[in-house]
């Protein structure tokens, strides 16, 4: 179906090609997952599956790009918009009309599709991706999932052979992830759609995967079946980690074959000491929120919820989108809107000081980090940082290179991989030092290696007394970093407790070692290990 | 089936609950409005105010743009208002029954002919009322339109010519949304830098993050109508699009030249009719021709039947009869020199009547599962919406 020979992208200005003598053939009906870290060509490859790239992008292509015997040199992708769907990773960047039926019914129309063709394409669509209660419904109302969903459809409808996703669940919480995924395995299944899906959270695709294509970052495509691929891969999810751990074979891709294999390890970690999850808080928390209570119009987003945090603690806020995260997060900061409640840290409200001062006393790193920051380059935001924060010159610039280092001071912040744009964010609000810090969604699009780092640098703030605050929807980061996990539902607080309580007790949020393991505590592959030598010794 | 059957059945399907044709809503209005540009009488004036409120509550669907006909009631009001107040600032003297003496303010020779403050009679509000009330019953019948017919479905309904268009309408009319949210998430976000600065840096800090968003925006908007096939139909010759675009822009140019000569009584005849006639016919064939070069097909395109004619004509029998209505004059235009309440005259005032006919002639619009209704519901129907919509 698809069939790449040759095949060599280079960007203008680029010192080397994105894509090397890239070969690779994907058959009719399978599911292949593209896997990389960030910035190492997978949207690049992607795009070739349209001609997106280089029709839109730019760039020179050498070799060929077969989609279904019809080479992408010499069309345009409205002329492969029949044979190849393809969904962005924001799904609503890519709506052209406003009603669900409508978006469903765009792409037929330029397609001429006879209209009761299109009539009865839209409602098999509807039904296919459950969305036939929301076909009225205006695009902007709908939940992510729903969207993404839409998305979906609205490619679907024209019967393209090929399905190309890029990162379809980054923003989804894991229930919405769950629905998404289950749609696209059933196009697989019931109308053999080939698909091409990018997603750094292996942990929730690679399970259904026929075949895997992994970019190592020197421009070559390894092509394999995740089983022989993950033996060597560097970015794995939890649950190959634990099997290369437990030295299982063959190699485990889903909790469910993990837990077949898993009985001898839970016997030798039932000896094992119960991991170390931080001491509890002690002492004076240094902010008290009570009864926070945000509202839009007669819309209750946050409904009186009570928040104490303490130095050195790292809590992760968790519900589904919408739940009422961000407004909580915004209200304690003291920016954002609050219609009753209080605040306090060491005395004062950060909603009645002036923003200057709020900052010293809670920073926030906004969901999307880049509206921080609006200079030309990495050094002039540093400088700029320094002196809003009153902090000595190059306060910022040290702390930038403690988070992630060896960035370029003279390239644009635009420029910067996702991982390094959050760095940079939190350096900027790092530099006013606030006793707590919160993140609203701060490893949206962020690969293992990059997580794993901002783990570090989460642990050092807390080492040094910061108290910081995560919202996110990442269960395996929040078993691997946070201490306390508060769950938030329609806008009230459901779950508030210890990490290891709140999360293994949950059917949604328990992370991968938990569900494979069972009762015991177990969260992340480092307890496990760190168990193990312990009985070893 | 026998007649009386036949009749039975055609009726049901008459007043099945459908949306009707957007045209036919926007022919009705533009009716109401044109025919309320005749006329100056505050009492032929408040009726067709009352009979766009009319049809507007009985009519409109339970879709956001239907709730916006509040604000175009408010606009209304304050174009009175505003129209009333001009008389008292710059002056309104002309009159015998002086209200107000109050004394003017000279202005320098270069203002001359505009006056500030000074005597304010009774004639000139009267003038201004008046003058304020017909453009407020214009602006309303328009908004009348946009609360029976979702506008987006108005540019659905244009001749293929206008399609691509329409989508670049559609789009823009979004984009506007999205940059009020960019700007308040990016102001936002400068305050969680302590940043309350004011001036050109503020500026800045603001707008460059903003364009850049917008930017992305539409470049992702851009690949992913590419992907979906946007602008694959044909491709035309440069000499013929040419030749469209002269037609189309001539044409319509024309008709608007010929839709002023008829509205403004003191302009050339030849102007009016004729000229509006062929405008009419030479944008027609532009459409015609650059029709047909796209080959896009609609779903679910808006149909016309029977109640879209009623619709419709109604309003356009209203501005015939208020058109061909000219025995009177003293009746259409009441003269503000004569302090008197005006006369109304019989046949406009029926003309007008006629006008709300499609309040009860028309189908009820159909309602549109799960879309929540203008107004919050109360608490106790919340169980009774669907799972969907909750979620």
């Amino acid at each position: 179906m698809i069939n790449l020979d040759r095949v060599t992208v280079t960007y203008p200005d680029a010192a080397r090609p994105t894509l090397r003598d890239v070969d690779l053939t994907i058959a009719e009906g399978e599911l292949v997952l593209v896997s990389g870290r960030t910035g190492v060509g997978k949207s690049t490859l992607l795009g070739l599956l349209n001609g997106l790239v280089p029709h839109f992008t730019g760039g020179h292509l050498q070799g060929t790009v077969r989609i279904d015997g019809i080479d992408t040199r010499h069309r345009a992708p409205r002329e492969l918009a029949h044979l190849v769907g393809v969904v962005g990773q924001d799904p609503l960047a890519g709506f052209v009309t406003d009603i669900v039926e409508d978006e469903l019914a765009y792409g037929m129309e330029q397609l001429g599709t006879p209209p009761d063709t299109m009539r009865t394409r839209v409602e098999e669509t509807l039904d296919l991706l459950g969305i036939a209660g929301l076909r009225r419904r205006p695009l902007q109302s709908l939940s992510g999932g729903q969207q993404q969903r839409v998305a979906i459809g609205s490619v679907l409808t024209a019967h393209p052979r090929v399905l190309v996703l890029d990162e379809p669940t980054s923003a989804l919480d894991p229930t919405a992830a769950e629905e998404v995924l289950a749609a696209v395995t059933r196009l697989v299944h019931d109308l053999g759609v080939t698909v091409v899906m990018a997603e750094h959270r292996m942990e929730r695709v690679v399970q259904y995967a026929d075949g895997m294509l992994l970019l190592p970052g020197d421009g070559r495509v390894l092509h394999g079946t995740p089983a022989e691929l993950l033996v060597t891969a560097v970015s794995v999810p939890p649950v190959v980690r634990l099997g290369r751990l437990a030295g299982w074979t063959p190699l485990p891709l889903s909790v469910r074959d993990a837990r077949r294999l898993a009985a001898p390890l839970r016997a030798r970690l039932a000896d094992a000491p119960a991991p170390y999850r931080g001491l509890p808080p002690h002492g004076a928390p240094v902010l008290v929120a009570e009864r926070i209570t945000v509202r839009y119009g007669r819309v209750v987003a946050v409904r009186e919820v009570s928040l104490r945090l303490h130095a050195g603690q790292v809590t992760a806020l968790m519900g589904r989108n919408g739940s009422g995260k961000s407004s909580l997060l915004w209200a304690v900061q003291g920016s954002g809107a609050r219609a009753a409640g209080t605040v306090e840290v060491a005395g004062v409200d950060p909603h009645d000081v002036p923003g200057r001062q709020a900052r010293r006393l809670v920073g926030l790193v906004p969901q999307t980090a880049a509206d921080l920051l609006y200079l030309e380059t990495v050094r002039a935001e540093c400088e700029a940082a320094d002196r809003e924060s009153g902090a000595r010159p190059g306060e910022t610039r040290a702390l930038l290179e403690r988070i992630a280092t060896g960035i370029d001071p003279d390239q644009h912040p635009r420029d910067l991989s996702e991982g390094q744009r959050l760095a940079l964010a939190l350096a900027v609000q790092l530099a006013a030092a606030p006793r707590v810090l919160l993140l609203d969604e701060p490893t949206r699009g962020l690969d293992y290696e990059a997580k794993a780092a901002f783990g570090a640098v989460l642990h050092e703030l807390t080492a040094r007394g910061h108290s910081v605050v995560l919202a996110t929807h990442d269960v395996e980061l929040v078993a691997e970093v946070a201490d306390r996990v508060v769950v938030m539902a329609e806008g009230e607080v459901v779950a508030d407790g210890p990490v290891a309580h709140v999360l293994s007790g949950s059917t949604a949020f328990a992370p991968q070692v938990s569900r494979v393991l069972g009762a015991g505590g177990w969260l992340t592959v480092g307890d496990v290990e760190r168990a193990l030598s312990a009985v070893a010794t | 089936m026998t007649i009386s059957g036949r009749i039975t059945a055609a009726s049901r399907s008459y007043w099945l609950e459908r949306d009707l044709h957007p045209g036919a809503w926007w022919l009705w209005a533009l009716g109401l409005a044109a025919a309320a540009s005749r006329t100056t009488n505050p009492v032929l004036l408040l009726m067709l105010l009352g009979v766009a409120c009319t049809v507007v509550f009985a009519r409109r669907g339970n879709a956001p743009w239907a709730a916006a006909f509040r604000l175009y009631l408010w606009l209304a009001l304050a174009i009175v208002v505003l129209r009333v107040a001009f008389r008292l600032v710059f002056g309104g003297g002309e009159g015998e029954t002086i209200l107000i003496s109050a004394p003017g303010i000279p202005l320098p020779s270069w203002a001359a002919g505009v006056s500030l403050f000074g005597p304010v009679s009774a004639e000139a509000l009267l003038g201004g009322l008046y003058d304020g009330l017909r453009l407020a019953t214009m602006v309303v019948c328009i908004g009348a339109a946009n609360a029976l017919a979702n506008p987006k479905r108005m540019l659905k309904a244009m001749p293929g010519a206008l399609y691509e268009t329409g989508t670049v309408v559609v789009v823009a009319m979004s984009v506007f949304p999205q940059l009020a949210e960019s700007v308040l998430r990016v102001r936002a976000a400068r305050r969680l830098r302590g940043d309350a600065g004011s001036g050109l840096r503020a500026l800045r800090a603001v707008v460059v993050p903003v364009l850049e968003d917008a930017l992305e925006r539409s470049l992702r908007l851009a690949a992913a109508m590419d992907s979906r096939g946007y602008g694959r139909s044909g491709e035309a010759s440069a000499a013929g699009r040419r030749l469209t675009g002269v037609l189309t822009i001539g044409g319509l140019v024309g008709v608007c030249v010929g839709i002023y000569a008829t509205l403004d009584g003191s302009s050339p005849r030849y102007l009016a009719g004729p000229l509006l006639a062929v405008a009419v016919a030479v944008a027609a064939t532009g459409f015609v021709l650059s029709g047909r070069r796209v080959r896009c097909t609609r779903y679910r395109p808006d149909r016309w039947r029977t109640a879209e004619l009623v619709a419709a004509g109604s309003g356009l029998t209203t501005l015939v009869l208020m058109w061909a209505s000219t025995s009177d004059p003293l009746a259409m235009n009441p003269p503000v020199s004569v302090l008197a309440w005006p006369s109304v005259p019989m046949v406009p005032a029926i003309a007008v009547l006629i006008g709300a006919l499609p309040a009860v002639l028309t189908p009820h619009p159909a309602i549109e599962a799960g879309v929540p209704a203008p107004v919050e519901p109360a608490p106790t129907s919340r169980a009774a919406e669907s799972p969907q919509a909750v979620g």
